[in-house]
């Protein structure tokens, strides 16, 4: 190997480096495209949630599950909710994500934030973060994935109306959060 | 083969939470490979720093479009019965207002936060415990929301019918505007000062 092939190679596994994202891009559209045309629906995440909150409140309190009107929607006699494709689906993303990690070398424990904020200021706006995109995610019927990115490859109104709102949104709400990111 | 494979039964449904894990795999690895799993790189694209989540979200949305569209007229595969989100006109508008405020406070989305938590972000984790949080709320407070989570349902209505267009001068137009964006894009970079993250 030649000493320039040698310093590509390490800076390849020191965590700096991400592929090209055109190719990322045109890699996820296969992916997706693939989902599409072999099962019949898109990708998803926040689905893969709902199926454990529903699953975990049905093991806690079935009678207050099966009176609720939205747990009861994904509740039947002969499956589990988590046996949900988007479960699966989820299962897939950790192993996948995790094998691009140890490639690249960007397994470790860390908390990622500004140096304008604290680690622990970093961690109560993700926890309040991941809350409203829970909340939001149901609304909607879907997150990134499963309403907008999913939605556009197949043209959905429904997709693009929320891609629209989620990205406004966040752009208008990332100004007023500003000092956390930058 | 006539796509889509499982519906069509080309396929055994037994066969689906398999190919679920392995189509799993391939996105959970290309979000991370492309750094979805650094919530300051994906910042990056609502202050101009990075705009790598709008090269990559775009870039694959035209990319599975036009696979689609071009398999549906050739005959490989049967659009008609790929699942449509059905459009809840209020529910689609707020979830997503709700969900930006979500990505600005939290920095990722469902997908990317648990790419975060594969790596090892203990912020992706406590964005994802927000998650399971968040969606237990709705589900409690659903008696309260289900008037406007049913509320004007369209059906499966496309974008195209929407605005009362053909589907692939639509289709065209969101590739001119993707690459509009991708140029746009480049060109905000470099005027922005860059962010060590």
């Amino acid at each position: 190997m030649t000493k320039t092939a040698n310093k590509m190679e390490k800076n390849r596994r020191d965590g700096s480096f991400y592929i090209n994202p055109y190719l990322g891009g045109v890699l996820l559209g296969l992916v997706l495209f693939g989902t599409y045309y072999i099962t019949g629906r898109g990708l998803g995440a926040s689905g893969a949630v709902k199926s454990t909150v529903v699953t975990s409140v049905n093991v806690v309190a079935p009678e207050h599950a099966m009176k609720s009107g939205y747990y009861s929607k994904f509740l039947s006699d002969d499956s589990s909710p988590m046996n949900n494709w988007l479960v699966f689906e989820v299962l897939g993303v950790l192993a996948g994500a995790f094998l691009s990690g140890t490639i690249y070398g960007r397994l470790k424990f860390k908390v990622e934030h500004s140096p304008k904020i604290t680690s622990r200021h970093r961690l109560i706006a993700a926890l309040a973060g991941g809350m409203l995109f829970g909340i939001g995610s149901q609304l909607a019927r879907g997150c990134t994935s499963g309403a907008a990115l999913s939605g556009m490859a197949v043209l959905s109104a429904s997709g693009i109306v929320t891609m629209l709102a989620i990205f406004g949104s966040a752009y208008l709400f990332g100004w007023i959060f500003k000092k956390l990111w930058i | 083969m006539t796509g889509p494979l499982i519906p069509m039964e080309m396929i055994p449904e037994a066969w689906n939470n398999v190919i679920a894990v392995l189509l799993g795999m391939a996105f959970g690895f290309t979000l991370e490979a492309s750094g979805f799993s650094s919530s300051r790189k994906i910042m990056g694209t609502f202050f101009g720093y990075d705009f790598v989540v709008l090269r990559v979200f775009f870039t694959a949305g035209i990319t599975a479009m036009s696979g689609i569209i071009y398999f549906d007229y050739m005959g490989w595969m049967d659009a008609s019965m790929l699942y449509i989100n059905p459009y809840y006109v209020t529910s689609a508008i707020v979830g997503g207002i709700v969900m930006g405020g979500g990505f600005a406070l939290g920095g990722f989305c469902p997908g990317t936060s648990f790419c975060g938590v594969a790596i090892g972000k203990i912020d992706a984790i406590l964005f994802t415990a927000g998650l399971f949080i968040g969606i237990f709320i709705f589900s409690e407070f659903y008696p309260v929301l289900s008037t406007m989570y049913n509320s004007e349902n369209l059906g499966d209505l496309k974008i195209y019918e929407m605005l009362g267009m053909r589907k692939t001068v639509f289709a065209f137009l969101l590739v001119l505007a993707a690459v509009g964006m991708f140029y746009g894009a480049g060109f905000i970079e470099k005027k922005v000062k860059k962010v060590e993250y």
